[in-house]
């Protein structure tokens, strides 16, 4: 199998290194080689967040490079945009319909882009907008939208659900094992 | 077992199963996770945060001595500050191996340079290894105790932020026991003296040429023939990057980077037709090579500057992916990180602004101080700099200086390296003022503990150390707590003790807010009354992420404000600002 590229990106704070554990543990468990790659440190203080995922039977970079990505998955709409140019042609694009503005847009300084997500469609009309927060806070806590958005990424990549519940049973704790299936499902559903 | 591990933690479950039995560090990214991982394997292997990277190694090496298998890590400016030992060592060798391990950060993704320490190498004349992925790190580490066992030499381990940083699939082993060989004098040896140390300058060259003879030979450098009109010459992730973009070339693949192979590098560079170096910042392979007159293509076609990446590859040699464009791409605000909502160094800086002050800074959260709206930082050199920057500045304008100068630094970061410039400014006669900014943990890292917690990296209960006291037994005659979220106090406290002929310190000391919305004592949310704000915007100075304008009235995100009620302290209009009483 040729090796896939999956780019998960949004804000710090957002729960996006728990979705690409768990996409990277998936794609271990059903034996593929796997790389998974971002930046601690400064990123975590309310800065850009950028998760690249790869994996395929031989994986050598674990960047992505531009053009390359089949999947981005943007957990905020500008970063989302930001990134697009890590998209192979004909690649797909999951978008959560989500604002956090940046620092400079709060103090006056800059400006938020007023119509993302048409920009986005005007390029990628098959671009695929989600409410995940929404379907979070159905699913019981408004803080799985990453296990929401997750849900919609796995419907994606054609991997036997019950892999996915194992592997998210296996990273988070039992009492939000409900809530996170439950917010999985949702997003699983989506598309 | 097959399981995903960053680079730093396989360098820590390298460092279990090869028998370490010491590891020392001071929390540094792209480094911090190693000693954090290691922690898991306390029941075998002593660990701790030192006070800093120096005493890191001092103590590793007094592991070695004792004839334990020792591991000390940092980030690559740390090794800097263990730059003092780390020489001597290379004369002294090994008793227990040891291992330095330097994370570099290409990119400077949270670093103040991106200095390439495979010089390191060269300079101290030791050997070196540098992994490709987790898997090699875990290797190299186990395998890099018993390079340094056997060739008698400290051994630099040569990590980059995407190797620290990325998980890969890596063989779980078994721990082997190294028993701990025991001390016996030796003072030849160990006691670098120049007329013991003359010997060893010898020996260490001696070394050198055995060294060489191991890499020619070590398994880890080896060449891939493909494709053999492109041999690629490559080392560490640069090679991931290199065999992603271009996998039908041929490889020279080097893991022992220091010394080089030469008898291997020149038989690969025979069986190609043109010969490219892929190595990420300097020309360290490049120059080498081309020193013994092999001629490379190398940082022609690829860059000194900043992180390499696939991508960077695919341009150089032409084999640019189409990507998707958007037509009419507006104009995108950047996300810088910025201070967190509630975070006590928030008014710190907003006052220091206020004030009109020049302030020289130093490493750590508090470093973003310096970005707009707060504005507040001059300096921001390496660990502890900013209280002898400050006390130079002084020594030199003196009373022409229309502004006044005040020196910021951690508490963590004044336990790094802030008490000998503190000596330096009460010993010199200086007049400095110097607030530390006491928030009770190194936060910058992700929370690590230190001398002022009370807690160790092992989890027991020690000594607290307390600011106060060491300041006090500098000399320092003045010293003022005050809490940083009384903006009034602060700034009357701040604003005398500029004026003061004497040296002054001003210890603002709340908990980083992170550890205290962990702890769940947080205040509940404030929010803004629409019908008194008068949009005045003065609370948007604070650069507080909870705070933005919404129809020309400041809004106040309740999700992310925690209470600290600076901005209310702030606002010209009395209950605009108000603090519910129940979660809403």
């Amino acid at each position: 199998m040729e090796t896939k590229s999956v780019m998960i990106c949004g804000v710090g704070g957002q729960g996006i290194l728990l979705a690409s554990d768990l996409l990277s543990q998936t794609m271990l468990e059903v034996g593929m080689d796997v790389k998974k790659s971002e930046v601690h440190g400064m990123s975590q203080r309310g800065g850009t967040v950028i998760s690249n995922v790869r994996f395929g039977e031989k994986v050598f970079s674990p960047l992505i490079r531009k053009g390359d990505a089949e999947i981005i998955l943007a957990f905020e709409k500008l970063e989302g945009l930001r990134q697009i140019e890590y998209l192979k042609k004909n690649g797909v694009v999951l978008v959560n319909n989500f604002v956090i503005e940046p620092l400079p847009v709060a103090c006056g300084l800059a400006e938020y882009p007023e119509d993302v997500i048409s920009i986005i469609k005007s390029s990628i009309p098959d671009a695929i907008v989600i409410d995940a927060l929404s379907l979070a806070k159905k699913a019981g806590n408004a803080r799985s939208m990453n296990i929401v958005l997750l849900g919609v990424l796995a419907k994606k990549l054609e991997i036997d659900k019950k892999i996915w519940y194992y592997v998210i049973e296996k990273r988070v704790p039992k009492k939000t094992w409900e809530v996170n299936k439950r917010a999985f499902d949702l997003g699983y559903e989506v598309i | 077992m097959k399981v995903l591990l960053s680079g730093n933690e396989a360098v820590a479950r390298g460092a279990y199963e090869g028998g370490c039995r010491f590891a020392a560090a001071y929390p540094g990214t792209p480094s911090t996770e190693i000693l954090e991982n290691i922690a898991k394997y306390k029941d075998v292997i002593y660990c701790e945060w030192s006070t800093n990277e120096k005493v890191a190694l001092e103590v590793a090496t007094g592991a070695s001595f004792a004839g334990a298998r020792a591991l000390a890590a940092m980030k690559h400016v740390g090794l800097n500050v263990a730059a003092d030992p780390f020489f001597s060592l290379s004369y002294i060798g090994s008793t227990g191996g040891i291992i330095i391990v330097s994370a570099d950060d290409p990119g400077m993704h949270s670093s103040q340079n991106e200095q390439d320490n495979r010089h390191y190498a060269r300079s101290a004349k030791l050997a070196m290894l540098e992994p490709s992925d987790s898997q090699e790190a875990k290797e190299f580490t186990i395998l890099g105790f018993e390079i340094s066992e056997d060739f008698d030499t400290p051994l630099l381990l040569r990590l980059s932020t995407r190797l620290c940083h990325s998980k890969t699939v890596v063989e779980l082993g078994e721990r082997k026991e190294v028993p701990v060989k025991g001390y016996e004098k030796d003072i030849k040896k160990r006691l670098v003296l120049p007329a013991h140390a003359r010997l060893r300058h010898i020996y260490v060259e001696e070394r050198l040429k055995k060294l060489s003879k191991f890499s020619e030979q070590f398994e880890y450098n080896k060449m891939e023939f493909n494709d053999k009109s492109i041999g690629i010459i490559s080392s560490g992730i640069a090679y991931q990057y290199a065999k992603e973009v271009l996998p039908d070339a041929s490889y020279l693949k080097l893991s022992f980077t220091y010394p080089l192979p030469f008898k291997l590098i020149e038989k690969f560079s025979k069986n190609v037709k043109k010969l490219y170096v892929i190595e990420e910042n300097d020309p360290f392979l490049e120059m080498e090579i081309k020193a013994k007159g092999i001629n490379v293509i190398g940082k022609e076609i690829i860059p000194i500057t900043g992180e390499l990446n696939p991508s960077i590859i695919s341009e150089a040699f032409g084999k640019k992916r189409k990507s998707v464009t958007i037509k009419k791409m507006p104009s995108l605000s950047p996300r810088p990180p910025a201070l967190c909502p509630g975070c006590s160094h928030t008014p710190v800086f907003y006052t220091l602004n206020k004030l009109k002050l020049t302030v020289t800074g130093d490493i750590g959260c508090y470093t973003l101080g310096a970005l707009p709206p707060l504005n507040a930082i001059d300096t921001c050199v390496e660990m502890g700099a900013s209280l002898g920057n400050a006390f130079g500045m002084e020594k030199v304008l003196g009373e022409k200086s229309d502004k006044k100068i005040v020196a910021v630094i951690g508490d963590s970061t004044f336990f790094h390296s802030g008490i000998t410039p503190l000596i330096n400014i009460v010993y010199n006669k200086g007049t400095s003022t110097v607030i530390i900014l006491d928030n009770r943990i190194t936060a910058m890292t992700g929370h690590q503990e230190h001398p002022g917690t009370g807690k160790t990296l092992m989890g027991e209960d020690t000594v607290t150390i307390n600011p106060e006291d060491i300041v006090k037994a500098c000399g320092v005659k003045h010293v003022f707590t005050v809490d940083p979220y009384n903006l009034k106090e602060l700034k009357k406290v701040i604003k005398r003790e500029v004026e003061r002929k004497e040296p002054s310190v001003i210890i603002a000391r709340r908990p980083c807010i992170l550890l205290l919305i962990r702890k769940r004592e947080v205040g509940k949310p404030f929010y803004v009354d629409t019908e008194e704000c008068i949009g005045c915007k003065i609370c948007l100075q604070l650069g507080c992420p909870a705070i933005s304008m919404k129809n020309e009235k400041a809004y106040i995100n309740e999700l992310f404000c925690v209470g600290c009620g600076v901005c209310a302290q702030l606002c010209p209009i009395d209950n605009t600002m108000i603090q519910r009483e129940n979660d809403s």
